[in-house]
């Protein structure tokens, strides 16, 4: 195996240029060296002024999302041999705006976010005297899986649906919600729904399924999605039959 | 556009979305494939509406009507057709497992499962209407 690898990687620099250009560097490909080893090499020992963000190391914090040779990966987890002999082309996550270098801008999901409603929506808090609101081991695996989410924005680089309508609110957004819908602490669920039930919500998504086969932490958004859309159709049935039947 | 950024950063950089989006993978190639499916599951409809129609108007439109059936760009047409409805409707039965979560015991059924009882619903309902076209 050869002992260095050439990353080519994009570099935006907006009071510079008006589009991404590349740039190559050498560094060395060690076994158990990831792509982001091979970033920081550069930024501390080639080019200081190469940037990217990065935080845990271990696919825990969600930073260091990134296009490597076309496919939106967790650079932490992405090993450099995979790709030998190489070049490895490293590029920002697609679909979102470039901000500089491999940084992009992720405002737009954090609004979409706020959106769902992500957190458990009471209608009446119960006194703290009474406890904790207590749930079985079911009741925890109904929601664990989409709970397991850590925003790393893979899913909405993968998501053409995405990239081509803006104001989807995309995979992460809707298994996030989906996560306390299936809560049974929950009492929301009715809100989200007259929020997600339209076109820029689930009604956006036409199953392309990519979201859920880049997913780090196999999340599946596309089934958090699908269901969701059931859910919407059998309410949407249920007002129709039984207009009166309360909502 | 200016919705998708963080307010007053104004020199982000977008690259535009190719025509071509959908051949850069395959699983955007299937999905652009199944799209187009739904054409061809509309052409299956006004062609099972025509076919009822000229059997309601007695033989003389029924025979014109298996005339125009066999005429080599029909014929084509619908065996076109045929690969895209069966891959419209395979899709579909995929998504189901997708969709449904059922319980059965406090365990949740294998999505395999879920596929599976479609495809048998579809099977035996396919035989019993060939049954019943075919004089059984």
């Amino acid at each position: 195996m050869a002992d260095r690898i050439t990353l080519q990687v994009a570099r935006y620099r907006p009071e510079e240029e008006s589009a991404p250009t590349f740039q190559e560097y050498e560094v060395p490909c060690h076994k158990d060296w990831v792509v982001l080893d091979a970033l920081n090499h550069v930024k501390d020992r080639i080019d200081g002024t190469l940037s990217f963000r990065w935080s845990c190391r271990m696919g825990v914090c969600g930073s260091c999302g990134m296009s490597v040779n076309g496919e939106p990966k967790l650079t932490c987890a992405t090993f450099l041999t995979d790709y030998a002999p190489g070049p490895v082309r490293v590029e920002p996550l697609r679909n979102f705006p470039v901000i500089r270098d491999l940084i992009v801008d992720l405002g737009d999901f954090m609004r979409k976010l706020v959106s769902v409603k992500p957190w458990l929506v009471r209608k009446e808090e119960k006194p703290l005297a009474e406890g904790e609101y207590r749930q079985t081991p079911d009741e925890l695996e109904a929601f664990k899986p989409f709970s397991m989410c850590i925003n790393c924005m893979l899913c909405y680089a993968a998501c053409p649906i995405y990239g081509l309508d803006p104001k989807f609110v995309g995979p992460a957004a809707l298994a996030l919600a989906q996560r306390y819908n299936l809560d049974s602490r929950d009492q929301g669920s009715k809100e989200r729904m007259e929020a997600l039930s339209t076109h820029e919500g689930v009604w956006g998504c036409t199953f392309v399924g990519e979201c859920t086969t880049v997913c780090p932490k196999n999340v599946d958004p596309a089934g958090a999605i699908q269901r969701y859309k059931l859910d919407a159709a059998l309410d949407w049935v249920k007002n129709v039959v039984m207009p009166w039947g309360g909502r | 556009m200016s919705e998708m950024a963080t307010p007053h950063h104004a020199r982000w950089y977008r690259e535009p979305t190719s025509t071509y989006w959908w051949l850069g993978r395959w699983s955007y190639f299937v999905f652009i494939l199944r799209e187009v499916s739904s054409v061809f599951v509309a052409w299956t409809v006004v062609f099972l509406l025509k076919l009822v129609n000229s059997v309601a108007h007695g033989d003389g439109w029924y025979q014109a009507f298996l005339r125009w059936s066999a005429q080599p760009w029909v014929v084509i047409l619908n065996i076109v057709t045929l690969f895209f409805v069966v891959f419209h409707a395979v899709t579909w039965f995929n998504l189901a497992p997708k969709a449904m979560v059922v319980t059965m015991g406090g365990r949740r059924v294998p999505g395999a499962l879920i596929a599976g009882s479609n495809y048998a619903a579809w099977a035996v309902i396919s035989a019993l209407i060939a049954w019943g076209l075919l004089g059984g």
